[in-house]
C-alpha cells in the first residue's frame, strides 16, 4: 500500500505483566515506525521485551497503555480499537518463527493455502496463490511434499510464504534465521527484503544473529523495555 | 476449506486404524452382549410359539413349568377338556438332564409329549415326527445328534427320527422330544433298588400290610410305583373363547394355576431371564465406560501431541470452532472405524456362540448412535485442552 504513510507505528507502548509486588514492566516506552516495504531489525538482550512487543503487535496479549497503528488503522489506543483480533491476525499480520512450525499433516501447498482458506477464499484460489508464492520463494518444486520431507531452509521459506499468503501489511519475524547457517540465513533476509519491496510489507525482524545484523538499514535497540533507534550499517 | 481432521487422519492413518480396531473389538463385544440378551428373549418366544399352546396349566401356586417345578396328575387334562372354551389339552413333561451321546453326555431338556397334540415340536429340519409310542426321539440340532443316532436317557435307548432347530429351554439347553409315557418314566420312575427297598418298607409297615386283608399290600405297592404325574397341561382354546376367561375358570374350579401366552412371556422374560438381563446390562454399562475412557484417552493424547500446531493454527486466525470440530471429527472418525470393525466382528463370531446370539438391526442402530455419542462426549476433554491453548505460546518467549 504505497503512499499509506506507515506500515507500523508504535507510540508510547507499555506492557506490565502481573500486579503488585510481582509486577514486571516488560515494555515501558516503546516507539517505532516501519514504512511499507521496509525491513527493520529489533535487537536487545535477553529479557529486554522483544517477544512481548511482538505479542502485543500480534494481538495475542493486550498492552497496558500506548498506541499501535497498522496500515492506516489504529488497532490499539489504551485499549483495542478493533473487535475481531483473530481476523486481524489472519488478514493483516504474518508470523515467521524461529522454527518453521508448519502443520505436519498438511502438504507444503496447503500449509500456505490454509491462510487464504481461513479468510474465506476458495480452495482453488488459495492453492493458486500458494503455488505462486512458493515459486517466488524458490520452493515451488516441493509444493506437493510433506513438511517433514523438506530441509530446514526450505521449511523456513515455506513458513515465509505462509506469512505472506494473505498479503498482510505487516510481518513479524522472531529469530527467523536462528537455526540456519550463514548462507541460508542471509538468503532468508534477502527474501524478506525482496518480499517487503514487492508486496509493500512492513517487516520487523527480532534477532540476535550477528550474521544478519549488518543487512538492516534501520535497527531498533530495546533495553529494559525501552527502544532506541539506530541507523543500520547497510548501504542505502 | 480443507478438512483438517481428515488430513490428520490420513497422515497418521495406521495409528488411527489400529486404535479403531482395538476399540472395534470392544464394541463388537458390546454388540454381542446385547445380542446374547436378544437371543434369550427370542429363544423364550420361540419356545412358547412352538409349543402350540394358548394356556399353560400347572400346579397351584407355582409358576411352572419353566420357571418353577410343577407336578400334576396325568388325568387332569380330561377334566380340562370338559371346560367350555377348551379345544384341546395335552400333558407334557420337562426335565433338564444329561443325555448320553456315545461316550459323552450332552445337557438337554427332555420333553415328553403326546404325538399330534400341543407340545409336539413344530417344524422339523430333517426326518419325521414320532409315530411310535416308545423309544423314538426328535432332537434339536444343537444337541449334536443326527438322524439315526441313539440317545440314552436313563435306562432306555431312543432312536433319533427327526431334527428340529431353535428349540431350546429358557436356560439355552437344546431339547430332545420323546413320547410322554417314556418321559414320565424317565422323570418319575424310581430305580430297581429303590423299588425293592420301598416294597420292603411297605411290607414291614403293619398298617399297610394287614394280616387278613389279602391283596392290600400288592395294591398299595403298585400304586406307589405308578408314574402318573406330568409337569404341565398345554391347552388350546376353541375359536371364540378367550384365553384369560378359560384361565379364570381353571383357577377357580380346578384348583390349578393357568397362564396365558402373555403371562407366560412375562414369566420367562421378566422373571426367568431378568437376572441375566441385569448381568448383561451391567456389562454394557462397563463396556460403554471403558470405550469412552479409551476414546477420551486416545483423543486427548493425540491432541496434546499437537499443542504446538494448535497454537500456530490459533495464531494465524483459525476459529476455536474449527479446532474443536477437528478434534470432534477425529473422535467420531475413530468411533466410526471402531463401529465398523465391531459390527463385522460381532457378525463373524456370533454363530460360534453356544447360545443363540440375535444381532438386531435396531440394536445396531442404537449401538451406532451410542458409540457416536460416547466419542463426542469423550472428545470434550481434548477439546477443552485445545481451547485453553494460548496462541501467544506459538510466538515463544
Ligand atoms: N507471561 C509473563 N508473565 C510475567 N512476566 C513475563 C511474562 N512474559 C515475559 N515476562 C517478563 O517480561 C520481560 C520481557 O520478556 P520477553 O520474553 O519479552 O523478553 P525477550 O526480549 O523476548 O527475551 P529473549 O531474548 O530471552 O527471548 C522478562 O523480564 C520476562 O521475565
Ligand atoms: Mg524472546
Amino acid at each position: 500500500m504505497p503512499g499509506m504513510g506507515f506500515g507500523i507505528r508504535i507510540e508510547g507502548l507499555s506492557k506490565r505483566y502481573g500486579e503488585g509486588d510481582t509486577a514486571v514492566d516488560a515494555l515501558k516506552d516503546v516507539n517505532m515506525t516501519v514504512a511499507p516495504g521496509e525491513v527493520v531489525g529489533l535487537i536487545g538482550p535477553s529479557g529486554s521485551g522483544k517477544s512481548t512487543l511482538l505479542k502485543c503487535l500480534g494481538a495475542v496479549i493486550e498492552p497496558t497503555a500506548g498506541k499501535m497503528t497498522v496500515g492506516d488503522e489504529v488497532i490499539f489506543d489504551n485499549g483495542w480499537k478493533i473487535t475481531d483480533l483473530r481476523a486481524l491476525r489472519r488478514d493483516r499480520i504474518g508470523f515467521v518463527f524461529q522454527a518453521p512450525y508448519l502443520i505436519p499433516f498438511l502438504d507444503v501447498t496447503d500449509n500456505v493455502a490454509l491462510l487464504p482458506m481461513l479468510a474465506g477464499r476458495s480452495n482453488g484460489d488459495s492453492r493458486k496463490r500458494a503455488k505462486e508464492l512458493l515459486e517466488a520463494l524458490d520452493v515451488g518444486h516441493r509444493a506437493q511434499a510433506q513438511p517433514s520431507q523438506l530441509s530446514g531452509g526450505e521449511q523456513q521459506r515455506v513458513a515465509i510464504a505462509r506469512a505472506l499468503a494473505n498479503q498482510p501489511p505487516v510481518i513479524l519475524a522472531d529469530e527467523p534465521t536462528a537455526p540456519l547457517d550463514s548462507e541460508r540465513a542471509l538468503a532468508v533476509v534477502r527474501i524478506l527484503n525482496d518480499m517487503a519491496r514487492q508486496f509493500q510489507t512492513a517487516i520487523i525482524v527480532v534477532t540476535h544473529d550477528e550474521k544478519i545484523i549488518p543487512t538492516f538499514k534501520r535497527i531498533y535497540h530495546i533495553r529494559d523495555g525501552k527502544t532506541y533507534e539506530e541507523a543500520g550499517q547497510a548501504l542505502h | 476449506m480443507i478438512s483438517l481432521a481428515g488430513r490428520d487422519i490420513l497422515q497418521s492413518w495406521s495409528k488411527f486404524v489400529l486404535t479403531g480396531i482395538g476399540l472395534g473389538l470392544l464394541i463388537g463385544v458390546t454388540l454381542t452382549m446385547a445380542g446374547v440378551y436378544r437371543g434369550m428373549v427370542d429363544d423364550a418366544k420361540v419356545l412358547l410359539n412352538n409349543s402350540g399352546a394358548d394356556l399353560w396349566v400347572v400346579q397351584q401356586d407355582t409358576q411352572g413349568p419353566y420357571a418353577e417345578s410343577s407336578s400334576l396328575r396325568d388325568d387332569v387334562y380330561r377334566a380340562l377338556l370338559g371346560l367350555p372354551g377348551v379345544a384341546r389339552a395335552a400333558n407334557v413333561t420337562y426335565l433338564t438332564m444329561q443325555v448320553r451321546q456315545g461316550d459323552t453326555d450332552v445337557r438337554a431338556m427332555v420333553v415328553g409329549f403326546e404325538p399330534g397334540q400341543p407340545g409336539e415340536p413344530g417344524y422339523l429340519v430333517a426326518g419325521r415326527h414320532i409315530t411310535r409310542n416308545h423309544y423314538e426321539a426328535v432332537a434339536d440340532i444343537k444337541t449334536g445328534f443326527q438322524l439315526g443316532d441313539t440317545i440314552r436317557i436313563r435306562r432306555h435307548d431312543y432312536h433319533v427320527v427327526g431334527l428340529t432347530r431353535r428349540m431350546v429351554s429358557s436356560g439355552g439347553d437344546p431339547m430332545v422330544f420323546i413320547p410322554l409315557k417314556d418321559a414320565q418314566e424317565a422323570q418319575f420312575l424310581k430305580d430297581n433298588d429303590a423299588i425293592l427297598n420301598e416294597r420292603a418298607r411297605t411290607a414291614a409297615n403293619p398298617s399297610l400290610n394287614r394280616a387278613g386283608v389279602p391283596g392290600l399290600l400288592e395294591a398299595i405297592q403298585s400304586s406307589q410305583n405308578a408314574n402318573r404325574n406330568v409337569n404341565a397341561v398345554l391347552v388350546q382354546i376353541a375359536p371364540g373363547a378367550t384365553a384369560e376367561a378359560v384361565a379364570q375358570e381353571v383357577r377357580r374350579w380346578k384348583h390349578l394355576q393357568a397362564f396365558t401366552r402373555v403371562q407366560m412371556e412375562e414369566i420367562l422374560i421378566a422373571k426367568l431371564i431378568a437376572t441375566s438381563a441385569r448381568q448383561i446390562g451391567m456389562f454394557l454399562v462397563i463396556l460403554a465406560v471403558v470405550s469412552a475412557a479409551i476414546v477420551a484417552f486416545i483423543i486427548y493424547t493425540m491432541t496434546l501431541g499437537k499443542i504446538r500446531e494448535i497454537a500456530v493454527l490459533k495464531l494465524i486466525g483459525t476459529r476455536n470452532r474449527t479446532i474443536a470440530s477437528m478434534i470432534l471429527q477425529q473422535a467420531l472418525g475413530l468411533g466410526f472405524i471402531g463401529f465398523l470393525v465391531g459390527k463385522t466382528a460381532a457378525t463373524v463370531w456370533a454363530p460360534f456362540f453356544p447360545k443363540f446370539v440375535l444381532l438386531e438391526s435396531g440394536d445396531t442402530m442404537r449401538g451406532f448412535v451410542a458409540v457416536m455419542a460416547i466419542c463426542a462426549l469423550a472428545s470434550t476433554l481434548a477439546i477443552r485442552a485445545a481451547l485453553r491453548v494460548d496462541p501467544a505460546t506459538a510466538i515463544g518467549g
